[in-house]
């Protein structure tokens, strides 16, 4: 199915097929009675980097997490690079091998070495060559500067480094998308800048990326466009410097005052 | 709190800042917490409570150990052929364990009525379980994937085809009926343990389908298996199971309760696997999807390796209850290991009045020291996954 013409494919993001990497449309979605998202409408194009913020309980991961079918979506249409995510189990499993996802407690597999969590779901899902899958893992090791881990188990690891491990597991996919729910809020202080830089260069390498983040820092640095979420619904949306300098919204302005004092 | 704290960084500490200058060296603890009798004033005698356990305990003690010893070692006989070296004689009043029988029929109670020329292919059967055992019990052992293969795959095979003959090779055919002894029982244990688990396995994934179908049956089975005696369904299984074929069929007697034993426990398995599928957290589920593992490598590759390795421990208890209850299987007419030491100790070569305390001694201790072995391999396995050892 991949064109790989080079030695070692994979190294830049999969090409989209379309110029619309995510296109939310109208989407709803209900825990029992509880309404988490409310028409949800967001177009994320082509090599464009989201930041998603917002209160805690505002429906941010739900939303990211809709995008790759971790939850299920009730009224409106999810495309992802023009695959219509609905109950065709196909078509989910087609999307979530190019949506890569990085979580906020890593979900390393313990049981595997860290080169076995990075080679694990190409050699099953992408059918590649162990020896292929491990020379790509071992690149994409050296991308997030942990080369020398490869052969520890993730519980032997520091929080900053099994969060870069996680990030290259998602590259190892090869995914054209990248979701990230608060990559860093577990981690300490001083370990979250080496997952920021991290995404820093991801985001140079033309990747298209949703963050969910509370980063102020690198969501200026790095964001084409901030979503401000409230109560299941998208109250905001603008750019870094327009959405930290002159917010539009009550609800934003708080937010906002009460994050950057 | 002690003497040892009144050091320069006392007086130091009296102003609002401290700096520390010389890093403090390691002490010894202080003399009453270490030592011999420091460990028996905290262990033993640490309140009126435990002091009088330690008197109940050593009463205990003292007097069941020395009439314990006396009998298994110092009256014991440990050499004759027949039941008069067995007897009380003038010159030896009291008699002990008869060990002379036991070292006597002990091929008896290893093969049953195994021809005995071929009894080396029953040690052969012995040894390739052995191998496997350790080789499924040695978490660190190369290739444990290969194992699994061997140990639920190969190793029935061949000890099938072994120990039932296969003429075309060479291998002459035993009847099950002339299987007998520490045989049966282990081939019970075994066969209970080989095919429950992988069972077990499916039924506990069964009972967390999301299918309804699947659910309803995989709880129904291991309800009603659970909620019966173990006797009851070794007489379905020998009653029922010819129902299910041609009516001409009567399938092999051991088969029937093999089948039974299996299906009983399997259900306990289920549910020891469940507790186990319970214990991983949502979060791998989440990342196997995400990269795209559908159900079963998810399941395969990330759930049930990480589940079935802390539920080591409960599978080791359950396999130590289900070789116990395999002595059950001499309802159904099965000639067992402990079978075989009643069917010994009525044989009027041997029969004497303590002969059966000396039979019944032998299967005690036979059991415990399986059990016991088994118990202290969930304890290390327990204490290893305790240590945080994630692998
Ligand atoms: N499985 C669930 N069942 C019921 N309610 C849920 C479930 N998951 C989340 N919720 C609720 O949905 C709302 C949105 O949750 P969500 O995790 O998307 O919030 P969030 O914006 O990511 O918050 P945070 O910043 O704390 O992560 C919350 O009120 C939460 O309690
Ligand atoms: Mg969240």
């Amino acid at each position: 199915m991949e064109q790989q013409t080079t030695g070692i494919p994979g190294l830049k993001p999969a090409p989209l097929k379309t110029g619309v990497a995510v296109d939310l449309i109208g989407v709803h979605k209900w825990y029992g009675d509880f309404h988490v998202l409310r028409d949800i409408n967001l177009r994320v194009t082509k090599s464009e980097r989201i930041v998603i913020c917002g209160p805690s309980g505002s429906g941010k991961s739900t939303m990211i997490r809709c995008i790759n079918r971790l939850e299920e979506h009730q009224q409106g249409r999810i495309v992802v690079d023009g695959m219509e995510l609905a109950n065709d189990l196909k078509k989910i499993d087609e999307v979530r091998r190019d949506v890569g996802m990085v979580f906020q407690h890593f979900n390393l597999f313990p049981h595997l070495t860290v080169l076995e969590n990075l080679t694990l779901a190409p050699i099953w899902v992408r059918k590649q060559l162990k020896k292929q899958a491990e020379e790509i893992a071992m690149h994409y090791l050296q991308r997030v500067k942990i080369p020398e881990q490869a052969a520890k188990f993730p519980g032997q690891l520091s929080g900053g480094q099994q969060q870069r491990v996680a990030i290259a597991r998602a590259l190892c996919m090869n995914p054209k998308i990248m979701l990230f729910d608060e990559p860093t809020s577990a981690l300490d202080p001083e370990m979250v800048k080496e997952v920021l830089d991290t995404m820093v260069r991801l985001a140079e390498d033309g990747m298209t990326m949703l963050v969910v983040t509370h980063e102020m820092g690198f969501a200026r640095q790095v964001a084409n466009r901030i979503v401000f979420m409230d109560e299941g619904q998208i109250v905001e949306v603008n750019e870094p410097k327009a959405f930290f300098d002159n917010p539009q919204h009550e609800r934003t302005k708080l937010f906002l005052s009460q994050i950057l004092h | 709190m002690s003497d040892i704290a009144t050091t320069t960084d006392a007086k130091l500490m009296e102003g609002p800042a401290f700096v520390r200058g010389q890093p403090l060296a390691p002490l010894p603890p202080p003399l009453a917490e270490a030592g011999a009798i420091g460990w028996m004033r905290k262990n033993l005698f640490s309140s009126t409570l435990n002091v009088v356990l330690t008197i109940v305990c050593a009463a205990l003690i003292v007097w069941l150990v020395p009439p314990l010893v006396k009998y298994l070692l110092i009256d014991a006989v440990w050499e004759g052929s027949i039941r008069a070296d067995c007897l009380p004689r003038p010159d030896r009043p009291e008699i002990g364990a008869c060990w002379a029988f036991v070292i006597d029929r002990i091929n008896f109670f290893t093969y049953g009525f195994y021809p005995i020329e071929e009894r080396w292919r029953v040690n052969v059967f012995f040894v390739l379980l052995a191998a496997g055992v350790v080789w499924m019990a040695w978490l660190d052992a190369p290739r444990r994937d290969l194992g699994v293969i061997y140990f639920f795959v190969v190793m029935p095979v061949v000890s099938l085809i072994l120990l039932l003959g296969w003429p075309l090779v060479g291998l002459a055919k035993v009847p099950t009926t002339s299987w007998g002894g520490v045989l049966v029982t282990v081939v019970v244990s075994a066969v209970g343990i080989v095919f429950s688990l992988p069972i077990g396995i499916v039924l506990a994934l069964g009972r967390r389908s999301q299918m309804p179908a699947v659910r309803l049956f995989s709880v129904i089975f291991i309800e009603f298996v659970r909620g019966v005696p173990l006797i009851t369904v070794l007489f379905m299984a020998s009653v029922m199971l010819p129902l299910f074929g041609p009516e001409t069929w009567s399938p092999d007697k051991l088969l029937r309760a093999l089948v039974g034993v299996s299906l009983f426990a399997a259900a306990y398995m289920a549910e020891v696997v469940r507790a186990g599928l319970q214990a991983i957290p949502k979060g791998q589920y989440e990342a196997a999807m995400a990269v795209g593992l559908g159900y079963w490598k998810t399941m395969g590759l990330i759930v049930l390796p990480q589940a079935l390795k802390i539920t080591i421990p409960n599978i080791v208890n359950t396999t130590i209850g289900l070789f116990k209850d395999t002595t059950l299987v001499f309802i159904v007419g099965i000639f067992d290991f402990l079978m075989t030491i009643e069917a010994a100790r009525v044989d009027p070569n041997w029969a004497t009045p303590g002969i059966s305390t000396t039979g019944y001694a032998f299967a005690a201790i036979f059991y415990l020291i399986f059990c016991y072995g088994m118990s202290r391999y969930a304890r290390f396995v327990e204490a290893r996954l305790a240590a945080g050892d994630r692998r």
